[in-house]
């Protein structure tokens, strides 16, 4: 590698790039890719701190934070004791951050940006000045987020949903949410537009559609889920927006009254509009969440079982319908406002159709394993895990999904144990697969297996402690806002679910230590990759130079086969790359 | 490898270069985007008990002039861009300078529409007939003003760059032409709904 690449560089030597050009206002999708990551993985973290408060609060009601409490304002935490309002604005915030600022950010921002041109075979993205454009708009939502919770009546505490008329009446924090979500929104569509270019215009020469990575096609079908779901959030941020600024009132019904104080405004707004407009994205955004997961688990199963994925092809309809399906569905979250029978009947439908599509992924993705010889390391076991978790969480979808079991379940902590089996065991196990699967071709360095195997044995206690007791604790009957359960004869006799979840949640906080030391210790001391192909893959990505140089690609690839040639009878070796011509 | 290919040449497959594919994306958001709006105040308007009538409330002769005008400055822009492709510099810049005259008729008129409302002490808090109103047309308004923008930055900046890549630059002008005409597809819906229902 080492004489090919530096002539590469030197050809390259006479634009040379000041430091602000090439780490800060970088247009180089591999910079901005890391800019996500690292930028969303601490926005990961800081909303999972939020959850650790409230787990504290949800198991000692009353009680005061030990150590932290008096490091807050008086107005939040008296004598280290949270007050409701506090609690609430944790809450919003926490649904808010991990979503908009963490997920989202580091499976399309951080992974679509670095892995996807490199699988396509492209130099770049199509548009790379905006694909900084999209960083730069997304960064300063994320600090305008953050920077909410310093104003005054603290950050946005109406739930990550904001309810109207709710939201509508909440103090200053509220706007400071529609402003940030209004940048966040932006960055997103910026950044959608350029995949689904990218993935269109840019596929190096024989890659058709049908020889493309699986995460390629999660990618894409994720990007228009972005590109057209979240213009009507936009929309209804802008309509909340003018409600709390210029006084109209799209959301407010004539006659409320605010303690004991008769709101002044016009009226004739539906609160129900909002409802309707949040989840024509919220739903799509769901899958948002779990394609790129999806897409990234079967990289590396099909790496790590030295076999081609199970039914290609069907994988990629199913992707395909899921995301059209993902459109149709949004109403199901809204049962229980009245909408009318016809309504709930049409989405409960349509809910059970979309459980399909990803039944039969899980499904291929299991057979992947059949006759596989199974290499167990640190990104396959997050992989691995991944499908039964994410199995959880959409089985447990189900009974949600049909209006009479709803009825009973609807904002219930079974409806929060359901979605984050889904998002945190499921999604968020991915993308740390990802982040160890990765590494070695960011760094050229492998991240530890021995703390990387700690780091998943008690992430994996950890979250199951934590979200499997909220299934019970829903049936019990308790409503997933509630500041004190206690108060309840019916939450009291389920505290010691919650106080066993709340450890559960600490020993998750603990188990992330060992990966922050990992990922520190690694960047600089981690072992050495041999090649520029450490885990004999056979996509494209692994076809450039160890880190990849500006431009990427030290010759124009090409493609000659489909993306999981493992084990080919007849074959020299048990993988054969795409860009191998010879068999 | 350091050129990102059919930055200004169509690919031979699609048949269009990279900007196009992308203005045509980033306009299907925003007819999702505009769509959510409409819908809004279908809704609205269907849950309401009373809904007045646009042509009672609003000025429908300025309105149809301001149709007129977007119209016109749609057709200005095609001719801009035809004339970048028949090598007419100078000529497009014409056709470009009155595009954005047209725009800023538009914006004028609006803006008087704008003031006899607010003269009478009528605002977006009036009632809903009113918050939607100055809602969808003053994102349209801004809508307007990012499309001059645009064109002002291409006037200026032109000769420069039609010397550094003639069809570059063209590709720009059909771009940013397509932008306007879906500016111009907006309020053609707006006037109708807003003004004539």
């Amino acid at each position: 590698m080492s004489a090919e690449h530096d002539h590469h560089s030197e050809a390259h030597g006479h634009h040379e790039q000041s430091f602000v050009q090439k780490y800060v206002f970088s247009v180089d999708h591999k910079v901005i890719g890391i800019q996500y990551t690292i930028s969303a993985l601490f926005f990961l973290l800081f909303g999972f701190c939020l959850m650790m408060m409230m787990r504290w609060q949800l198991a000692y009601p009353g009680e005061a934070l030990p150590l932290i409490g008096t490091w807050f304002s008086e107005a939040n935490m008296p004598g280290g004791v949270m007050v409701p309002e506090f609690y609430n604005q944790l809450g919003a915030m926490h649904g808010t951050i991990m979503v908009f600022m963490g997920v989202v950010p580091l499976a399309v921002g951080g992974f679509g940006n670095y892995v996807l041109p490199l699988q396509i075979g492209a130099p770049d993205m199509a548009f790379p000045k905006l694909n900084m454009a999209s960083f730069w708009v997304f960064l300063p939502g994320g600090v305008i987020m953050l920077a909410s919770f310093f104003v005054e009546g603290g950050a946005a505490q109406s739930g990550w949903t904001s309810y109207a008329p709710l939201a509508n009446i909440a103090p200053a924090g509220q706007t400071w949410w529609l402003v940030g979500m209004i940048f966040l929104i932006t960055s997103s569509l910026l950044g959608s537009i350029n995949f689904i270019v990218t993935t269109v215009q840019l596929r190096a020469e024989g890659l058709s559609y049908f020889r493309l990575p699986f995460f390629v096609w999660a990618q894409f079908v994720t990007s228009f889920l972005l590109l057209l779901a979240f213009p009507p959030l936009e929309a209804a941020g802008i309509l909340q927006l003018m409600d709390r600024v210029a006084g109209t009132s799209f959301f407010l019904p004539a006659g409320l009254v605010i303690t004991g104080q008769p709101l002044e405004v016009a009226g004739g707004g539906s609160p129900l509009l909002w409802q309707h407009l949040f989840w024509f994205l919220a739903h799509p955004e769901v899958y948002v969440l779990i394609l790129p997961a999806m897409g990234i688990v079967s990289e590396i199963v099909a790496n790590n079982t030295r076999r081609p994925l199970w039914g290609y092809r069907t994988l990629v309809y199913s992707v395909i319908f899921l995301g059209f399906m993902s459109f149709i569905v949004w109403a199901h979250h809204m049962f229980m406002t009245g909408m009318g029978t016809a309504m709930s009947t049409f989405f409960q439908a349509t809910t059970m159709i979309i459980s399909i599509p990803s039944v039969i992924i899980l499904t291929a993705l299991a057979l992947s394993f059949h006759g596989g010889s199974i290499r167990f390391n640190t990104p396959m076991l997050f992989a691995l895990t991944f499908i039964p978790m994410f199995a959880i969480g959409g089985l447990t979808g189900l009974p949600l999904g049909l209006t009479a079991a709803d009825l009973h379940l609807h904002d219930t902590y079974y409806v929060i144990g359901h979605f984050h089996y889904v998002v945190a065991p499921g999604t968020v196990f991915a993308l740390l697969a990802g982040i160890y699967y990765w590494f070695p071709k960011v760094t050229g360095r492998k991240m530890s297996e021995g703390l990387g195997k700690i780091h998943f044995w008690l992430s994996l206690i950890g979250m199951n402690v934590v979200f499997m007791p909220m299934f019970s604790i829903g049936m019990a009957g308790v409503s997933r806002r509630l500041y004190d359960q206690t108060q309840y004869a019916y939450g009291a006799q389920v505290q010691e679910l919650t106080i066993i979840g709340s450890y559960g949640a600490w020993l998750l906080g603990v188990a992330q230590i060992f990966f922050i030391i990992n990922l520190i210790k690694s960047i600089r001391g981690g072992e050495k990759v041999e090649s520029d192909n450490p885990w004999q893959a056979t996509t494209l990505e692994w076809a450039t130079p160890t880190p990849p140089p500006h431009g990427n690609f030290t010759e124009v690839p090409k493609v000659y086969r489909d993306p999981y040639e493992y084990s080919v009878p007849g074959a020299k070796s048990d993988f054969t790359p795409q860009f191998s011509e010879e068999g | 490898m350091d050129e990102i290919p059919y930055d200004v040449k169509p690919h031979p497959v699609t048949g269009v270069y990279n900007a196009k594919l992308g203005i045509w994306l980033f306009l299907a958001s925003e007819v999702m985007l505009f769509g959510a709006l409409f819908s809004s105040y279908v809704l609205l308007r269907v849950g309401a008990d009373t809904w007045p009538h646009g042509y009672d409330l609003l000025n429908v002769q300025l309105a149809t002039l301001n149709t007129a005008v977007l119209i016109g400055s749609s057709v200005t822009v095609v001719m801009a861009w035809a004339s970048l492709k028949l090598n007419d510099l100078s000529k497009a810049k014409v056709w470009l300078w009155l595009t954005v005259v047209l725009a800023g008729v538009f914006l004028v008129v609006k803006a008087f529409e704008y003031g006899a409302k607010f003269e009478h002490h009528i605002s977006p808090a009036t009632d809903n007939f009113y918050a939607t109103y100055f809602t969808i047309t003053g994102l349209h308004g801004l809508h307007v003003i990012g499309g001059i923008i645009a064109f002002l930055v291409l006037l200026i900046r032109g000769d420069k760059m039609w010397q550094d890549d003639s069809e570059h630059f063209t590709n720009r002008v059909e771009c940013c032409g397509l932008y306007w005409h879906f500016v111009d597809l907006v309020w053609i819906f707006l006037f109708p709904t807003l003004y004539l229902l």
